[in-house]
């Protein structure tokens, strides 16, 4: 008689069948009845929106957008001081470029260092990184009438570029100050806008207030929101209960409260003789919402130092401040990157906030030109809110992503 | 002796109250100085004096003193926090869980969806829900008419409502005993699956019950509860329920700009749900919304609360920006009241006080339902 000898391979592998783009599209949209259902209700739904899209896209006129983008971009800056926000544009290229090459070089040195693969950044992924920016910078740009603003735009690009090769070849003694360095640059780009004769920023308008407000809105409230979770985290009960009440009163409230506050109310608690500009008590305002908001930030990121950091700096001898400094705030400040962009993000948006009390940043604008005797009554405003949305989207968008891919190469959370 | 930790701790803690004490000293005593050489009150009797303006939809005349007009606010910012809280959770939900969908066309518009809403700012939202839907209907001369149902203009929106007829008190005592018996069905639906096995059925037969008497009670009651039509009157609306367009425009605006939020916090509380358990529903045969509902989504939900409850504490504090479009609430009063005069410090602590009030109530009402829903570990 004779045996025969099991085949095992062709019955337990299983056979992948071919896969083509028809299996795809089986797969993945008409599974079964209700998907079916849902995915040609979705398609016509698109379909329906895309051509609504087209349709208003082809039919609207932009005229009004052209005729006041230098209002949506810097606000009443005086013509004759143009000049100054395109020094101002050129000095924020170069920081960017340098802080971002010296970040990329001191990467790869620790890469090295720790024997780990380095891959360079391509100009592909730059390109699928930044996509939304480049493209807004190209439709506003589209917006302009003469050349000169597309050529400068090309320069500070070009400059930005310059700068980025320079950090990455920068010396790592020289590396080592590059903070130093963009300080100095912001202070030179606020001196380019202000000094000698400038615009303060009580008059400036348009999007660069917005930006304004959200990076000087941020960089005051930090050093209050540290000083506040610290003392929330402190072991003194009468600091941590200021602290505590600090917080939770502002986080309780809405941010239009305190601008309120700022507006009508803020003149009253400060001596007769001190009188600041309308912009400075929105600033004052703002950063002492964000204070608050940073402070949970950085407790956030002080819980997810662990304990042992603390007790081994306590073991080797280190005094209580020298623990803060050198063993717990490095790790827990790195841990908050992610959430601070998301601060910086949900406080670019409200920016917007300060439109409701007078003050001519870029949604705010878009409400003036839809009163100018050209556009008056036209119905215009759709288009420019929409061109307003489209900056603040752009903004948001490629800022939350790149917080996002922040926090997976940090891996916060994960540890 | 200044090296002695518990000496220090005392003194940084006794500089502490100084330097908070001398602030609130030097800003009270700036705010009464102001104050006076301003020629305004510096306490709260201002709030019995007429509100001066108009608040539409309210029924409360010019002269009515400000502090009723102050509780109309409240009313109507609570109008938006009530019904728009739900809305939100039930789209949020709903998109969270499309953007894990099998299907790829609506996982991708649910992605469009909360990668568009969520990163525009939520004031711009309103403006462009108001510019671009509400003023895009007909004015109140040419309302939208359907049979009656249903009218719609570009400043308020009136659907039919109900009116109480006779017999209106008896037959709300009958439902409420209805109410109690279907309840009793609950729990006798319960009990019995619980001993003998067989499938409980409870929704069915509590709705079935509470149904059957309902309708009885209002056939032999000669239909106790009446349509209440809404009719264009001249330049007003009557009857039905009424609302502004206003406050559909912000609530619009808020509960899509929040849902997107909500959506994003419940896809990743799902995806925080270990992988076996996905698998170890599919072992047993369940139907993929048998796995939502009763594996997956319970155990998400423990997760997804404390950040969802921090978004409904947003959305609160959101309806501050109904200011920009002028619905009427308590933002928008408090604003117009110090445009007519009033001492702005104390109508501003006023306006604080009510939201702190409102984030608290939230955020104990949340905290109860949080506590009955956490694990129970042996």
């Amino acid at each position: 008689m004779t045996i025969e000898t099991p085949v095992f391979e062709e019955s337990v592998v299983e056979v992948e069948p071919a896969r083509g783009p028809m299996d795809w599209v089986r797969k993945n949209l008409f599974n079964n009845w209700y998907n079916t259902v849902l995915t040609l209700a979705m398609a016509a739904l698109f379909v329906w929106a895309a051509l609504a899209l087209a349709r208003w896209l082809l039919g609207a006129d932009f005229e009004i957008i052209r005729v006041n983008l230098r209002l949506f971009m810097i606000g009443r800056f005086p013509a004759d001081q143009l000049w100054r926000p395109w020094v101002a544009t050129f000095l924020i290229a170069i920081l960017i470029g340098v802080v971002g090459g010296s970040l990329a070089a001191t990467a790869r040195d620790r890469a090295v260092e720790a024997g780990l693969p380095f891959t360079e950044t391509t100009f592909r992924q730059v390109l699928s990184r930044f996509w939304p920016i480049i493209a807004l910078v190209v439709v506003i740009l589209a917006f302009t009438t003469t050349i000169t603003p597309t050529l400068l735009t090309l320069l500070a690009a070009a400059l930005g570029v310059g700068a980025y090769f320079l950090g990455r070849v920068l010396p790592r003694a020289v590396r080592r100050w590059t903070w130093g360095l963009a300080l100095l640059l912001i202070v030179a780009t606020y001196l380019a806008l202000a000094g000698f004769g400038g615009l303060g920023w009580d008059d400036w308008g348009g999007l660069q207030l917005n930006l304004f407000l959200t990076v000087a809105g941020i960089m005051i409230a930090f050093p209050l929101g540290l000083l506040l979770a610290l003392g929330r985290r402190s072991s003194l009960p009468v600091v941590r209960t200021i602290s505590v009440t600090y917080i939770e009163f502002v986080r309780g409230v809405p941010l239009i409260t305190l601008l309120l506050a700022g507006a009508f109310a803020l003149g009253f608690l400060l001596p007769s003789d001190v009188r600041p500009g309308f912009v400075t008590r929105m600033l004052i305002a703002i950063t002492l919402f964000e204070a608050a908001y940073i402070a949970e930030v950085v407790r956030g990121g002080l819980q997810a130092v662990p304990r042992g950091q603390v007790e081994a700096a306590q073991a080797v001898g280190l005094p209580t401040r020298t623990t803060m400094r050198l063993v717990v705030l490095p790790q827990a400040l790195r841990a908050t990157i992610p959430a601070m962009v998301g601060q910086f993000i949900s406080l670019f948006k409200d920016t917007t906030l300060v439109s409701i009390l007078g003050v001519t940043e870029l949604l705010d604008a878009t409400f003036i030109v839809n009163s100018q005797s050209d556009f008056l009554g036209q119905g215009l405003f759709v288009v420019t809110l929409a061109f307003a949305g489209l900056v603040f989207w752009v903004g948001s968008y490629t800022m939350s992503r790149e917080s996002r891919r922040l926090e997976k190469r940090l891996g916060v959370g994960e540890r | 002796m200044w090296r002695d930790l518990r000496v220090l701790r005392v003194v940084v803690q006794v500089l502490a109250v100084f330097v908070v004490g001398a602030m609130a000293y030097v800003l009270w005593f700036n705010l009464t100085n102001n104050l006076r050489a301003a020629g305004l009150a510096t306490d709260f009797d201002f709030l019995t004096q007429p509100i001066g303006v108009d608040i539409p939809g309210s029924g409360l005349s010019p002269g009515a003193p400000i502090w009723r007009a102050l509780l109309v606010g409240i009313k109507n910012t609570l109008a938006l926090v009530v019904v728009g809280i739900p809305l939100v959770t039930v789209i949020g939900v709903v998109v969270g869980i499309a953007r894990l969908s099998t299907n790829w066309l609506v996982a991708r518009a649910a992605g469009l969806y909360v990668e568009l809403l969520r990163n525009i700012p939520p004031l711009l939202i309103i403006f462009f829900v108001f510019n671009a839907v509400i003023l895009r209907f007909p004015i109140l001369q040419e309302s939208i008419n359907i049979s009656d149902l249903l009218i719609i203009n570009n400043r308020y929106l009136a659907v039919v409502g109900f009116t109480a007829q006779p017999n209106f008190g008896p037959f709300l005592l009958i439902l409420a005993i209805a109410l109690l018996i279907s309840a009793g069905v609950w729990w006798w639906r319960t009990r019995r699956s619980e001993r003998t096995g067989e499938p409980h059925h409870r929704v069915l037969w509590s709705l079935g019950v509470f149904g059957v008497v309902a309708i009885v009670a209002f056939v032999a009651l000669g239909a106790p509860i009446g349509l209440s039509r809404p009719v264009l009157d001249g330049r007003a609306l009557e009857g039905g329920y009424v609302g502004l367009a206003s406050y559909f425009a912000v609530l619009l605006a808020l509960v899509l700009y929040t849902a997107s939020h909500v959506a994003e916090i419940v896809r990743g509380s799902i995806l925080a749900v270990p992988k076996g358990q996905t698998e170890a529903s599919n072992a047993l045969a369940l139907t993929s919304f048998q796995r939502l509902r009763h594996v997956v989504l319970p155990q998400a939900m423990r997760v997804a609360i404390p950040p969802v409850i921090s978004q409904y504490l947003n959305f609160t504090k959101n309806t501050s920006l109904a200011i920009a479009i002028g619905y009427a609430e308590i933002t928008r009063l408090t604003f117009q009241t110090i445009g007519n005069g009033q001492p702005a410090p104390q109508m501003i602590a006023i306006l604080m006080g009510a939201y702190l009030v409102f984030s608290l109530i939230i955020s104990l009402l949340v905290n109860v339902i949080n506590r009955r829903l956490e694990l129970v570990t042996r």
